[in-house]
């Protein structure tokens, strides 16, 4: 159980680590726990991912665990991919919808063991799992709570983790899982991550949390490991184009104004809807938007100068079509990257069109009409975020 | 009868009145038809059972006075053999000292009612006719959806809209504070006479879960009466029983060339992703179709036919969450001669009597049920049919059918031997304060507990109504949204039984309008 009568905000297994290595103070309300935004400054922790090595605590990430004899079909109904072909061992990146068609929220799916599998969600949606539970032989546990997890993402988190011990490591696959003993108990170590770069996450007891954190930045030192907080993590994952659930679009059971959620198709993960599959949620609404057609496209734009286009109009011409969701300067790919929704009629890569953004120097508001062009996808994708054996950097 | 060389158009699941009446009329627009009954009998919860050595009895419903006439004559039931023993009953309010109260259409007599009970009476008649009449006019179409602006629906709505400014200022604000109170008010704003207000009440909510302080019973009370407007002036009595209903219909539907098989439990709707095959049935065999048309209250079609697993979470959970467990029970006792009610009369037995003083007798009742008892003290609606129909039973004998209220779906510790029995006594020793003889003239008793309803008419929680009769589940809510309008998200399926809109009673327009949409809709059903 989570303790909310106890404490207004709750705290993560690395609270005392974060907040000892907080040095600005500056702290986020991530679902209910307390977060850093920030250990020292924000392009710091940003390029200590791209140069070395960042970890994030992703303690706070909701956390669902499905066993059973029906779990793998109980999640087949209920996401949008098709299961079957998730590995044991092996994670996936999915969505799920409700009736609609309409997201209600994405994250991963990891398969753990024979009818075992645990979804990580930006949302609690524990409600809506046990209703899709009836019929099912699936048992659903929330352990968020139960389950201490990190990010350590950087070209040098292999050689970081074979520092500790962890023999073999470099051979983990992208989007794989694997187990290590530690400490009389075991850490799981799966190769995924936020930043679009070599990396992963570790998910362990949160009575070992402390001392592996201890242990990685001991291991880590003399690579110049650094604790990174929410800001950088944002520069990182728009600059490897990830959306962000309540960021890019509004999950359809928080969206209250009618038209105002999403379908895959309409966020650009039409990838992740499978129809050759048995009945799942959304289903029916999706086969008949993807012959009718979508409302909106969801598009990656490259804008010209370096003013992040936020909150920005996008026009065709005189004409308003869409609006920014997501906006950075990407210091590494050296791009002024911007997420939008669009009207689906437009959005086709290689379209131009123009971002009106406004920005404020010393109180001194400008406008600029910036030219875009719209972009096949991510803006930073290298080689060793896939390379197997992971490189040593 | 099933032909498998036919290469059925459409499968109805179930051969209950609605499920006969949708067939006849499929099979009338050309479709080639076929109705699977689980039981030996057709016609559903409208049935006749041989329940002690020659007594037979409505097992179910057991007065017709809904009947709609256009159904009625489309499927031609008086040639096939319908008739009835009695109509246009009076209904008698029992007083324990004999001086009950007599309700004669707009008429009043006995239990001390005054003038003003008797003007106030004809007057509140007439207005709930006129609210009964403009919901009649939503009765026998598809329920309109409220946002898509489809043509029908928003003819209907305009209908309805109209129908409501036509009433005038005083009935229109009269309707819309009506329809979402309590019976127990309306009564207190309109009479004195206890008798009458506790009768009126029972009406209200009979076959439901609910008491006459609980909302919805207002609403309850014009769906009653829907059956003035379908030229009833009070219950009738059907020769040979309530199943003869379903044998007329089954006649009907056989002679417009719809097959039936009878005795043979439907196991499985059959669906490829999202669009029914056909359906399985329990001896294994499969039989395909485009169509499956159930008759099955939505809950046994989705928990139990379709599978919560194989439709999408949403709609699994409004199955789920549909209110429909009954709350009343059925008494049937074979008689070795009629008994004397204090009283009445021997032509005043074969009315429809009534034991519910008053108002709050019916909600101590339901107090019990809330709780998951059964009452102590139950209201009753009592039927002795054979004082109109001998066929009933051998000659010079009888039987007596009643409707209590309450007994919940869920009594706590579950439906037993024993407590059936202790609640079968508990019954009968209150009949036998107004008819203090009985006792000595029983040859036999049956109770038919919710559970039993359930069991026997293969209805989910034993609801006559397959799901309460209230605002939260009628028109468009009806049984659920996104299933309103006879269609489901499995192309293919239509659901056409009392779960449906107009809703339950042996009514006859969710059949009809179950088929008159699939008719329209037509190839891309």
């Amino acid at each position: 159980m989570i303790p909310h009568d106890e404490t207004m905000m709750l705290k993560t297994p690395f609270y005392s680590r974060c907040l000892a290595a907080c040095e600005i103070n500056m702290w986020d309300d991530w679902k209910g726990y307390t977060t850093p935004q920030a250990y020292t400054s924000v392009e710091q922790e940003y390029f200590a991912v791209r140069s070395n090595t960042g970890v994030f605590d992703i303690s706070p990430m909701i956390k669902y665990r499905f066993t059973g004899p029906d779990a793998g079909a109980y999640l087949n109904r209920l996401l949008t991919r098709d299961i079957r072909k998730v590995g044991i061992g092996r994670v996936a990146y999915t969505v799920w919808c409700d009736d609609k068609g309409q997201v209600m929220d994405d994250g991963t799916i990891f398969h753990l063991a024979e009818n075992d599998y645990r979804l990580c969600a930006y949302a609690r949606c524990l409600d809506w799992l046990m209703w899709s539970a009836e019929g099912f032989d699936v048992t659903i546990a929330d352990e968020t709570a139960e389950v201490a997890a990190l990010a350590v993402q950087g070209p040098t988190s292999c050689a970081i983790f074979k520092n500790m011990g962890f023999e073999g490591i470099e051979n983990l696959k992208p989007f794989g899982l694997t187990r290590f003993p530690f400490e009389g108990s075991e850490v799981m170590i799966s190769r995924t991550g936020f930043t679009g770069d070599l990396g992963y996450e570790i998910w362990i007891d949160p009575s070992l949390a402390e001392t592996f954190w201890d242990r990685l930045f001991e291991a880590g030192k003399h690579r110049d490991i650094r604790p990174i907080g929410s800001y950088a993590l944002d520069m990182l994952r728009t600059e490897a184009g990830f959306i962000q659930a309540g960021v890019d679009f509004i999950p359809s059971e928080e969206a209250v104004r009618t038209g105002r959620s999403r379908s895959p198709f309409e966020l650009g993960l039409g990838w992740l809807v499978s129809f050759d599959k048995p009945v799942f949620n959304g289903r029916k609404a999706l086969l008949k938007e993807k012959k009718e057609g979508s409302r909106y496209a969801f598009v990656y734009l490259d804008v010209e100068g370096n003013k992040p286009a936020e909150h920005a109009f996008i026009y065709d011409g005189n004409k308003e079509v869409g609006t920014v969701t997501t906006a950075a300067w990407c210091p590494t790919a050296k791009t002024n990257v911007a997420f939008a929704q669009v009207d689906a009629k437009y959005g086709k890569p290689g379209q131009e069109l123009v971002t009106e953004i406004y920005y404020e120097r010393e109180l001194k508001w400008t406008r600029v009409m910036a030219k875009c062009t719209v972009i096949e996808g991510a803006v930073f994708n290298p080689p060793r975020k896939r390379q197997t054996p992971a490189a040593d950097f | 009868m099933i032909d498998l060389t036919k290469n059925y158009d459409v499968i109805v699941v179930g051969g209950g009145h609605n499920g006969l009446i949708c067939a006849t009329y499929l099979a009338k627009s050309g479709r080639k038809v076929l109705v699977i009954e689980a039981n030996q009998s057709l016609g559903g919860a409208s049935a006749t059972s041989e329940f002690s050595d020659q007594f037979s009895v409505s097992s179910c419903a057991q007065w017709l006075f809904q009947l709609n006439p256009v159904v009625a004559s489309d499927m031609g039931l008086k040639k096939q053999g319908l008739e009835l023993a009695a109509r246009d009953l009076n209904t008698i309010a029992l007083a324990e000292d004999g001086n009950h109260l007599i309700i004669d259409g707009d008429k009043l007599e006995g239990a001390g009612i005054s003038d003003e009970d008797r003007i106030a009476f004809v007057a509140f008649n007439k207005q709930i006719l006129r609210f009964a009449k403009l919901l009649s006019g939503a009765f026998n179409r598809r329920a309109p959806k409220l946002v898509e602006s489809n043509l029908t629906d928003r003819i209907t709505l305009a209908k309805l809209g109209l129908g409501m400014k036509m009433l005038g200022k005083d009935d229109m604000s009269d309707l819309m504070r009506l329809a979402l109170i309590n019976i127990y008010d309306v009564m207190e704003e309109n009479f004195d006479n206890e008798l009458l207000k506790a009768a009126i009440s029972l009406d209200s909510l009979l076959g439901s879960h609910m008491g006459p302080r609980s909302p919805n019973t207002v609403y309850g009370y014009f769906y009653r009466r829907m059956g003035d407007i379908f030229g009833f002036s009070g219950p009738a009595v059907v020769k040979g029983g309530m199943g003869a209903v379903g044998e007329a219909m089954a006649k009907a539907a056989r002679a417009s060339g719809v097959d039936i098989e009878v005795g043979t439990a439907v196991s499985k709707i059959n669906i490829a992703i999202d669009r029914v095959t056909g359906v399985t049935l329990a001896d294994g065999r499969v039989v395909d179709a485009g169509l499956v048309v159930s008759n099955a209250d939505p809950k046994t079609t989705f928990n139990k036919l379709v599978g919560l697993t194989n439709i999408e979470t949403g709609v699994a959970r409004r199955v789920k969450s549909m209110r429909m467990k009954g709350d009343a029970a059925k008494l049937h006792i074979a008689l070795d001669s009629l008994p004397s009610f204090t009283g009445l009369s021997e032509q005043q037995m074969g009315q429809r009597l009534l034991i519910a003083p008053s108002m709050n007798y019916i909600e101590k009742a339901f107090n019990h049920s809330k709780y998951g008892e059964y009452s102590t003290a139950p209201a009753m609606d009592i039927s002795i049919p054979t004082i109109h129909d001998s066929s009933l039973a051998p000659a010079g004998k009888h039987v007596m059918s009643v409707i209590v209220q309450f007994a919940p779906y869920e009594l706590n510790g579950g439906w037993d031997d024993e407590n059936k029995e202790e609640f079968k006594r508990l019954v009968i020793d209150r009949i036998a304060d107004y008819a203090p003889d009985l006792k000595d003239k029983i040859i036999a008793s049956e109770l038919l507990t919710p559970s039993d309803i359930e069991a026997r008419f293969h209805i989910q929680g034993g609801h006559w109504h397959h799901g309460e009769i209230s605002l939260d589940q009628i028109l468009t809510m009806r049984p659920f949204p996104g299933a309103s309008q006879y269609g489901t998200s499995v192309d293919g399926l239509f659901l056409c039984g009392a779960g449906t809109h107009p809703g339950g009673g042996v009514m006859g327009l969710a059949g009809h309008n179950a088929a008159k949409e699939i008719i329209k809709r037509g190839k891309s059903a």
